[in-house]
């Protein structure tokens, strides 16, 4: 390929990789069987024209590909304070991926898609939740690939042959135990979100190994963990024993070793993780977002029957963030149209974070996702009120913060 | 003088600034400005175009290379990072900024000690074979 007998796209995407085989240390190449782009997301005419000169050189990808979020609703972005040239410039992007082959699933959750990889396969992920997610949650293999370099893999359908792509990286290298932390408060809708923002703070570079948990967490539970893990820290895989696959016991965690470095966790550090969180310090509220990562047609199950005969505050924008693919099935389901009835607003294949939608009078914003609240302060200059879903629906209505905040208190 | 391992070689003199802590350039960095600006940061509202920005690693989004691309096309990006492990997020940035612009920074891997030694405020000369010159 890098000698241009496959065509100037394949020789220019790698002649990247091969570069960054070298930064890497890798002594060869892999082949992957599939990849998830996060280049998708436009920042600006750098991103723009990094993804134009790889369709115009007529760059295809060389194994199943889903492509993470775009920078625009473009069914909604009117609505909302995107500007025409923005949405204009984040559509081109958009189409320059797909003119690649890509299938346009434009979610930062492509776990939940179709596109969901198996245990053990050799893929190579963008955006930082999904890579959490699939290493850890599905046992799939990735590294972190950044932006820029995971559609390089996706074209040569090659990966420096390094880290979580090979079984020996793969062990966990810190413990964290959770001590005196009851099971009511690991049932808590809350409690894995923050419990990530923390374990992403300790965990450093190190591959954390999370000893405790009792309960059975949903999946959306362990993508909430994984999205805020990988905003507060750069963790990239996890294992919690007894719940994720590569770690049915402490010992297979750590693959026979012992942990490098310890550490305890008790209700006084989750609950000081879940302050952290919260930036603002009234209770006004201009807008509850959900949906970091996208919603899911259980997150929609979810919210249904905490909306349902109620109405949002008229001055209380309530916004949920998915994919098309997501919404038609929550319609389909029946679980849609009880969020619209309340007032929610549905953006489709982008976020706030990854476009400039939010007018400037929107200060306050309230969200059970550890990401956006982790994000917004910086990216929207925002204040941010994290809570429950329930809590969210319940400002929502009262047009005010209201949490309730019985479970935290006393645990 | 530092003994640095080249990641991305190249030569820079800046203004150092340096931190402990690693950062996200999503949500962290404005490439309109070169203003670091994620409020969990200590280096919250300093500004780091043009200057030997000293981190030991990236963390979190996977955006934080595209972030760095657009800061080289702006003209608002570090003159050099200076880390302490080899982060391949910063190697990429400008590896791709050389492919698109030809223009990159040079990326270098310090020992921990060495990396320790940096203060904010200093001049630094970093050079292609990867040495790091105080003054």
């Amino acid at each position: 390929m890098l000698d241009g007998a496959h065509g100037p796209a394949p020789q220019l995407a790698m002649s990247i990789l091969v570069r960054m085989a070298d930064v890497y240390g890798a002594r060869e190449l892999m082949d992957i069987s599939q990849a998830h782009i996060d280049s998708t997301i436009y920042l600006g005419d750098a991103t723009l024209e990094f993804a134009e000169r790889l369709a115009s050189l007529g760059a295809r990808v060389a194994v199943p590909t889903s492509l993470n979020v775009s920078g625009v609703d473009e069914c909604g972005w009117k609505d909302w304070a995107v500007s025409p040239e923005w949405a204009a410039k984040a559509a081109r992007q958009m189409l320059a991926y797909e003119r690649m082959g890509a299938v346009p699933t434009w979610t930062c959750a492509p776990y939940q898609t179709r596109m969901r990889p198996s245990f053990g396969q050799q893929i190579a992920w963008g955006e930082s939740n999904a890579i959490a997610f699939a290493n850890s949650v599905i046992g799939a293999r990735t590294e972190r690939y950044p932006d820029l370099l995971d559609i390089c893999c996706a074209i040569t359908g090659r990966v420096p042959a390094v880290g979580l792509h090979l079984e020996e990286n793969r062990g966990g290298q810190l413990l964290l135990r959770l001590v005196g932390v009851p099971a009511a408060l690991q049932r808590d809708d809350q409690f894995f979100a923050v419990l990530g923002h923390l374990v992403g703070t300790l965990a450093d570079d190190l591959i954390p190994v999370i000893e405790g948990i009792t309960v059975t967490p949903a999946e959306d539970h362990l993508k909430a963990f994984a999205a805020a893990a990988a905003s507060s820290g750069r963790v990239a895989l996890f294992h919690v024993i007894g719940v994720t696959p590569e770690a049915p016991t402490l010992d297979v965690a750590f693959r026979g070793g012992a942990p490098g470095r310890r550490l305890d966790i008790t209700v006084a550090d989750l609950r000081a993780a879940r302050r952290e969180l919260t930036t603002a310090d009234g209770r006004d509220l201009d807008m509850v977002i959900l949906g970091s990562p996208h919603f899911s047609l259980a997150e929609f199950r979810a919210l249904a029957p905490l909306v349902a005969g109620r109405h949002a505050h008229p001055r209380v924008k309530f916004l949920v963030t998915s994919s098309r693919l997501m919404k038609e099935e929550a319609d389909k389901a029946g679980v849609l149209a009880p969020a619209v009835a309340f007032g929610a607003q549905i953006t489709l294949d982008t976020c706030i974070l990854a476009s400039p939608m939010l007018p400037p009078e929107i200060k306050t914003l309230m969200t059970n996702s550890a990401k956006y609240a982790y994000y917004a302060p910086s990216l929207l200059n925002t204040r941010v009120t994290f809570g429950s879903l329930a809590d969210c629906v319940n400002s929502a209505a009262a047009g005010r913060v209201v949490r309730d905040e019985s479970l935290w208190q006393t645990a | 003088m530092i003994a640095g391992r080249v990641v991305v070689a190249g030569q820079a003199d800046g203004e150092a600034l340096v931190t402990a802590e690693p950062l996200s350039f999503w949500g962290g960095y404005d490439f309109h400005t070169g203003e670091i600006i994620d409020r969990h940061h200590p280096l919250a509202g300093v500004h780091a175009a043009g200057r030997v920005l000293a981190v030991p690693f990236s963390k979190g989004s996977s955006t934080t290379t595209a972030v760095l691309l657009e800061a080289v096309r702006a003209g608002t990006a570090p003159a050099a990072i200076l880390t302490t492990g080899v982060d391949p997020f910063f190697a990429l940035a400008s590896i791709v900024a050389d492919v698109m612009y030809g223009k990159s920074f040079p990326v270098i891997a310090l020992g921990p000690a060495d990396f320790a030694s940096l203060r904010t405020g200093e001049r630094l000369s970093v050079g292609v074979d990867g040495r790091v010159q105080r003054g």
